[in-house]
């Protein structure tokens, strides 16, 4: 229905997006989500692919699948590390958290 | 076509594309932009299920439905859990670093406009035979032969991070108190 470049345009909108929010950003929690974002922008870029181009439309599915997987477990590891960092400082500034060895 | 082209289903099923890709672009912007966490997470689950919308227009609502679960059913109910250790909402907010921000989005900006120029400039050609097999079957079959090794990797990340969650969390609460 729409071409392939429309997709990829909303997928670099939204990588672009969350990769501001990176660099800007520097609530660690506000940095996870601008993470997330940037991992959803590249699942659209997969998908599109898979829907357009590929011999097999079924394998940019499983990949997304697998990005969906290990986006959960960042998310689990990354939730537990900012719940870490905060009973040792008492906040989730980026800016805090500055030497290795607490 | 009595009605003309307007009222007609593609028309219609075209303008809720675009209703779909600016519901998601707009909870992007909601997600990175405000100071506000809450709103942040909020944004984000908007943004979330706009990329689930736009995986049915892609033609697979098998994603769509676990990026539901996936994203907006876990990720998104695990950051809320985190929004409580964030900053009070009634404290005053520190000032915005105007240089920073500017140079955040400048750079981003560039980065958008390097990729959409590959993908525009690039001749983008499909496979010469293309399989029409979109059906669940076919992921399972994939999961289960081709990709078994991946899939079993992936398992056994997901309860490593689970340990190691649990251990990180649980250990330094057990140091500081």
């Amino acid at each position: 229905m729409n071409s392939l470049v429309s997709y990829l345009f909303i997928a670099g909108v939204l990588f672009s997006l969350g990769l501001a929010g990176v660099l800007q950003r520097r609530n660690l929690i506000a940095m996870l989500i601008s993470i997330e974002l940037m991992l959803n922008g590249a699942n659209v870029n997969f998908m599109a692919f898979n829907r357009f181009l590929t011999p097999e439309p079924a394998v940019g599915q499983v990949i997304t699948l697998f990005v969906m997987g290990i986006a959960a477990a960042e998310a689990a590891i990354g939730l537990s590390i900012i719940l870490a960092l905060f009973r040792r400082l008492q906040s989730v500034n980026i800016e805090r958290a500055q030497q290795l060895k607490g | 076509m009595t009605l003309g082209g307007i009222f007609s289903i593609e028309s219609a099923a075209q303008a809720m594309f675009w209703v779909v890709v600016g519901l998601t672009l707009a909870g992007a912007v909601i997600a990175v932009f405000p100071r506000i966490i809450l709103y942040n997470v909020l944004g984000l689950a908007l943004a979330l299920t706009g990329v689930a919308g736009i995986y049915l227009f892609l033609g697979s609502a098998f994603i769509a439905l676990m990026q539901l679960l996936i994203y907006v059913g876990a990720i998104c109910i695990a950051i809320v859990f985190a929004i409580m250790l964030s900053r009070p909402l009634h404290l005053d907010l520190p000032k915005r670093q105007l240089p920073k921000v500017a140079m955040a989005l400048g750079s981003s900006f560039l980065f958008l406009a390097a990729t959409l120029a590959v993908a525009v400039k690039t001749p983008w050609k499909e496979a010469a035979e293309r399989s029409t097999d979109w059906s669940v079957t076919a992921i399972g079959h994939l999961l289960l032969t081709r990709y078994g090794l991946v899939f079993e990797v992936i398992s056994l990340v997901l309860l490593v991070a689970i340990i190691g969650a649990i251990l990180t969390a649980g250990y330094s609460r057990r140091l500081t108190s």
